[in-house]
């Protein structure tokens, strides 16, 4: 999808044609270090895992029009996700589905907020919410990465991401605004996604030798924090105070969800060792 | 079709100016656009078929959307999701073309979760392996765009319009259908065997798609003559099977009807004989997924009412926030 298209429409179309993965991303030989391996695959297992909760949602969303909206967000992802993947692919000769299919939990690298289920509505545009302003502000810094496959895809992502980002803030308006239920809800599913949000911003000893290259977690805090601050504020909603999650994906402690995720997005590949689709 | 079009009315009747004008103009092939008079029938027969079709898509998406969190390669991913989300937006098109005519969004969902309203009759199978993936794309959307392609020159403008868009996407899901089918069949003896049992399964419920005979087919008289539908059943049923054929051979894949052969006097494939019997049951509701299907799409639309609620007061607050602003 492309930027002019994001904005011009919020039900925006991706046509089948389109899913190719971007030529100046795939080829070039560029072939990532093992330290940017590993962290292409903290940005890439984000966004696949969150693609797959988000692809779920099609044919069952509460109007068609939010099917297509779901829709689009999860094939962007899907995109962000192969393009990391392949890359970090490059540093062990795997290819994208290598790593998506065939590895187990503990070598995933995905943070436990994409990994919570998609509940309600409410909890899946909460949980859109928090990733989307993540993600841009991640995306709007890694653009100047010294590694310049990082910055290409970042420099690709964070205009879509930045669509997502408004898709989820005009749900947060809408439900906390909307009815009595809605705002119930709403409150609801803020004060259980919360508790992972703390884990988003920890910097992993990883991030020390990724100077420059890297995005530094615990550095997009403050400008998260501010970009959410005023949606809350017009929504009339607290930042729930309450439990925080310990966490622990970046390191392969995953939240009891992502198995069940992994085993049923991996089912059928698995059952076809060697086989191309 | 060239003789004198007389829709409703006995020749012996006159007819009124309006109504001169609207066959003047289906005669000389223009469009009929939503401002201009039309007979109650032809409205009717339009919202009839149009919403049948949105609703296709809608349930449609159903079979499909089945596979995306299983699909076995992240490129099969992608490309599946975007072509069930076209199936939504194609759907979306098709019930603005109904609005034009009248018929309301609301209306016509209420019909098709309460069972009344009628969709195609060839997502009530299941889609039980991926191949059926492959399968939809090839045989269904095939289809669907034998039947489609004619309707981009359907008499009412806004359908037609909904239709050259759509028919462009059908090409790509048809195309990827193919794909699917082809790795299949070029891969593992287990591949070559879910792609060849998919299509034994699907290949006479896609022929059924194009409707019953034409000696059988009670609404389609009418709708020639409107030029809103431009040819019969059987012609596009035979054009379908004629383009199979040589794809088939390509694939590698045998089509399960044993009396299908070459004739070489109409130069065409005649086919074996269709049995209309599952066709009517699967019509009649006695299909493998109808109840499976309605409910689904019951539960999403239940499911989903808080959340139109709050859109809709949402927007009612806002649009008094505004005024208010305004008066002050």
């Amino acid at each position: 999808m492309s930027d002019d298209d994001s904005k011009a429409d919020v039900h925006g179309h991706v046509a089948v044609d389109v899913t190719t993965l971007d030529a100046e991303l795939i080829e070039g030989p560029s072939v990532a270090t093992p330290d940017v391996a590993e962290y292409a695959l903290w940005l890439g297992d984000d966004s696949l895992i969150l693609s797959q909760q988000l692809g779920a949602w099609i044919s069952r969303a509460p109007e068609l029009e939010e099917d297509v909206a779901l829709g689009n967000v999860a094939l962007d992802l899907i995109g962000h996700a192969r393009s990391l993947l392949h890359y970090a692919g490059t540093a062990t000769n795997r290819t994208e589905d290598d790593l998506a299919y065939w590895r187990t939990e503990p070598d995933f690298r995905s943070l436990h907020i994409v990994e919570q289920p998609n509940g309600d509505f409410a909890h899946t545009i909460a949980r859109q919410f928090v990733v989307s302003h993540y993600l841009f502000e991640l995306y709007s810094r890694l653009r100047a990465s010294a590694d310049a496959t990082l910055a290409a895809i970042a420099a690709k992502a964070v205009k879509e991401v930045d669509y997502h980002r408004d898709h989820s803030t005009q749900w947060v308006l809408r439900l906390a605004q909307g009815t009595d239920e809605s705002r119930r809800r709403m409150i609801t599913a803020l004060s259980d996604l919360w508790p992972y949000v703390e884990e988003i911003f920890r910097d992993d000893p990883l991030i020390d030798s990724l100077e420059g290259i890297a995005v530094r977690p615990s550095t997009l805090r403050p400008a998260f924090d501010s970009a959410i601050a005023p949606v809350l504020a017009e929504a009339e909603l607290e930042i729930p105070r309450g439990f925080v999650a310990s966490g622990g994906g970046r390191t392969g402690r995953h939240s009891e969800h992502l198995a069940f995720l992994l085993a049923e997005m991996q089912v059928l590949t698995r059952a076809h060792p060697g086989a191309s689709w | 079709m060239t003789s004198t079009i007389t829709p409703d009315t006995s020749a012996s009747v006159a007819i009124s100016v309006e109504e001169q004008q609207f066959n003047d103009l289906i005669e000389a092939d223009s469009r009929i656009e939503p401002r201009d008079w039309m007979p109650e029938g032809y409205r009717k027969a339009l919202v009839r078929q149009i919403s049948q079709h949105a609703h296709s898509e809608i349930i449609g998406m159903q079979p499909e959307s089945n596979w995306i969190t299983r699909a076995p390669s992240l490129k099969r991913k992608a490309i599946l999701m975007a072509k069930v989300q076209d199936e939504a937006g194609h759907g979306l098109y098709l019930y603005s073309a109904a609005q034009t005519l009248g018929a309301t969004r609301d209306d016509m969902t209420d019909a098709l979760i309460a069972g009344k309203a009628r969709y195609s009759s060839i997502f009530n199978y299941p889609t039980p392996s991926w191949a059926d993936m492959g399968s939809i794309g090839w045989l269904v959307d095939g289809a669907a765009i034998c039947n489609q392609v004619p309707l981009c020159r359907a008499s009412y403008g806004p359908y037609g319009r909904a239709m050259v868009r759509i028919c462009k996407e059908e090409s790509f899901h048809q195309r990827q259908g193919f794909e699917i089918l082809l790795e299949l069949m070029q891969g593992t003896d287990e591949q070559r065997q879910m792609a060849q049992d998919s299509v034994d399964r699907w290949y006479w419920p896609a022929l059924m798609m194009f409707g019953p005979p034409d000696d059988d087919s009670p609404n389609s008289a009418q709708s020639m003559a409107w030029k809103i539908k431009r040819h019969s059943n059987d012609e596009l049923r035979q054009r379908f099977v004629n383009m199979l054929v040589p794809q088939a051979a390509v694939l590698g894949i045998t089509l399960p009807d044993p009396d299908l052969h070459f004739n070489e006097e109409t130069q065409q494939w005649d086919l074996g004989v269709i049995d209309w019997t599952e066709f009517h049951e699967v019509l009649a509701g006695r299909g493998p997924n109808n109840a499976q299907r309605l409910q689904r799409r019951r539960d999403a639309h239940d499911e989903g009412k808080w959340v139109r609620e709050a859109a809709a007061a949402y927007a009612r607050k806002q649009s008094a926030r505004t005024e208010e602003m305004v008066a002050s």
